[in-house]
């Protein structure tokens, strides 16, 4: 390879011109919303890609006329309940699935799998009727429920659980630890590292969904931020960049919680990618 | 640490272990006294480790009883076995500091924080590792590793110690040192030890008695000096020692009807007897090793004083044993005869 026997400073040159390039791609499309929602609405068209005029107005107006404060707590709410469900749900299949012997053990965590080829668009439909049917429409039973179970945390954690060594299960044994024990005394703690990013991306994921919370619900006061933010969109003809504004204030939350446990992340989600 | 265990003989009464068609223990009977020091020897596979691992209640058996006292305990989970375990890998818990993982044992049992700590540090001292405390496993060493494992086994103070090949991580000289740590240690808690090696050096210097294991069978069960100067069979005379015994074709020191084996000590370069070509002359600096082809499936060594005049490699010598010192094996099941 060229680049493998060019000069070290070379390589570093061309590696982060390459990463600069990559992420001048990526954020492009987020300093023009910044732009545009600090921008009053009559001045937007003018020079859009330049920060030509300031203005807090428009984020308050987002703010104020879109509801974003009670969209953003009912997503919040829906979030932590998907993701703190689904951590429990996860822990104890990948749990079962790794120390629990039991009959087609590999059987069913084949079917399990494979339901993550399962597009959520394919189930979209039976679903909804199905929660239509249990009267949820417009609850948070209704935004949750379907949530619950993940087979991806379930995978994610069964192999991290897979590399605990089977001599520690047996000393545990030994100590006294019986299966629920060894969970919570070993298992979990050891394993922390990825319950963190598996919580991180469940909540990501859910504070994300838009296509689920659309169908079910029709009232404006179960809205997530995602959904509601469709109503700032055609609300005001003089601040096209409402909708801008809302996205920002839509995105700042996970903004922060991503900031915060970037490292979480990474580690938990590389944690046993390499034998340590 | 000093306490009164309990009376612990244990009794494997025709146990028996099979994974599918794999018979790793097969119908072994054991008496292994109260306040023994029984090592567990053999080669690998042999089913030592299966054994011991049935005794501590980690593997069901197919066939037999396992008795713990007075008490038949094949239906009695490992944790109310009153016995302790030290691992191959000694199976710390990472995530908790050294106290942390002795404390454990007594933690689950429900034992209040102040008594735990105290008998955790109680055990810490006894194995010197009292400075370590706040550490996390896997901030120590090896040896150290293997103190804390063995600590958390005294800590429940139990009547059996189960301890599957505990030094085989470390190196050699702390292994030596190791291994005279855990001999004193037998002696000061009085307890009934059961140990599983395929290291003879452990095995010899460490039990008061060894069951020899081959192929899921217990092959011989005897002090070390019975192992080594009575062994009950061909397979149990090449795997004791080092070098092993020589085992002479049938026929060419006594008549054909068995086989005759001789410790390389008890072995000499004479000027008549078993013909063999010097294949090799170890030097070793306190002894002198030659070994010697006597055909393609026969070796023998001879170990001579060091000074001694050793014939050159390729030479032909005549190999005779002491007459008080040979060992008798029968041809066809290679069982000891006298």
């Amino acid at each position: 390879m060229a680049l493998d026997t060019a000069p070290k400073g070379w390589r570093s040159v061309a590696r982060y011109s390459m990463l600069t390039i990559v992420a001048l791609f990526i954020l492009f499309p987020v300093y023009t919303t910044v732009i545009a929602a600090l921008k009053p609405g009559n001045r937007v068209l003018d020079n859009p890609l330049l920060p030509n005029a300031f203005t807090l107005d428009v984020l308050k107006d987002a703010w104020t006329q879109g509801r974003l404060g009670r969209y953003l707590m009912n997503t919040t709410v829906v979030a932590l309940i998907i993701t703190s469900v689904q951590l429990v749900t996860s822990i104890a299949s990948a749990y079962a699935f790794s120390f629990l012997k039991f009959p087609l053990k590999r059987l069913v965590f084949g079917i399990f799998l494979s339901t993550m080829l399962v597009p959520l668009e394919v189930t979209l439909v039976i679903n909804r009727r199905t929660i239509d049917s249990l009267g949820w429409l417009n609850s948070f039973q209704g935004l949750t429920v379907p949530f619950v179970a993940t087979a991806f945390g379930t995978f994610l954690l069964r192999q991290v659980f897979m590399q605990i060594p089977p001599d520690l299960r047996e000393a545990a044994q030994m100590d006294g630890l019986g299966h629920w024990g060894f969970m919570k005394e070993v298992a979990i703690p050891l394993v922390r590292p990825t319950l963190g990013a598996l919580g991180l991306f469940s909540f990501l994921s859910s504070w994300n969904q838009y296509l689920w919370p659309s169908l079910i619900t029709t009232e404006d006061d179960m809205n997530t931020v995602q959904t509601g933010l469709r109503h700032l969109a055609s609300s005001d003809l003089d601040k096209p960049n409402l909708i801008m504004a809302g996205t920002i204030i839509a995105a700042v939350p996970i903004l922060i919680v991503l900031v915060v446990f970037q490292k979480q992340l990474v580690r938990g989600l590389t944690a046993g990618a390499v034998k340590g | 640490m000093q306490y009164d265990a309990p009376v612990a003989s244990i009794r494997l009464v025709g146990v028996s272990k099979h994974f599918g068609d794999v018979k790793a223990v097969d119908n072994v009977s054991l008496d292994i006294a109260d306040r023994d020091f029984m090592i567990l020897l053999g080669p690998s596979g042999c089913g030592k480790s299966t054994l011991l691992r049935t005794i501590a209640g980690l593997e069901d058996p197919t066939a037999g009883e396992v008795w713990i006292g007075d008490n038949m305990v094949n239906d009695v989970e490992p944790k109310d076995r009153d016995v302790s375990m030290v691992f191959q890998s000694y199976a710390l818990y990472p995530h908790k500091s050294v106290q942390a993982n002795i404390e454990f044992p007594l933690k689950v049992r429900g034992i209040g924080k102040a008594e735990r700590a105290e008998s955790a540090k109680q055990a810490a001292e006894v194995l010197g590792l009292t400075p370590y405390l706040e550490r996390r496993p896997g901030a120590l060493s090896g040896g150290q590793r293997q103190r804390v494992a063995l600590a958390r086994a005294i800590v429940r103070q139990p009547a059996v110690f189960c301890m599957d090949e505990p030094l085989s991580n470390l190196d050699a000289k702390l292994r030596a040192e190791t291994r005279a740590e855990l001999v004193a240690l037998h002696s000061r808690l009085n307890a009934t030890f059961v140990y599983v090696t395929h290291d003879q050096v452990e095995a010899m210097t460490m039990g008061n008695r060894i069951a020899v294991m081959r192929d899921g069978i217990i092959e011989q069960v005897g002090t070390p000096k019975d192992v080594y100067d009575k062994p009950a069979s061909v397979f149990v005379a090449e795997f004791i020692g080092t070098p092993p015994m020589n085992i002479f074709p049938a026929g060419s020191v006594e008549a054909a009807d068995h086989l005759v084996g001789a410790r390389p000590e008890h072995t000499h370069i004479a000027s008549s007897g078993v013909a063999a070509t010097v294949a090799l002359v170890e030097h070793l600096g306190h002894e002198i090793q030659v070994v010697c082809t006597i055909d393609a499936e026969h070796r023998a060594t001879v170990r001579l004083p060091a000074g001694t005049e050793v014939p050159s490699n390729g030479s032909s010598v005549f190999l005779t044993a002491n007459e008080n010192h040979r060992h008798r094996f029968n041809v066809e099941t290679g069982l000891r005869i006298s």
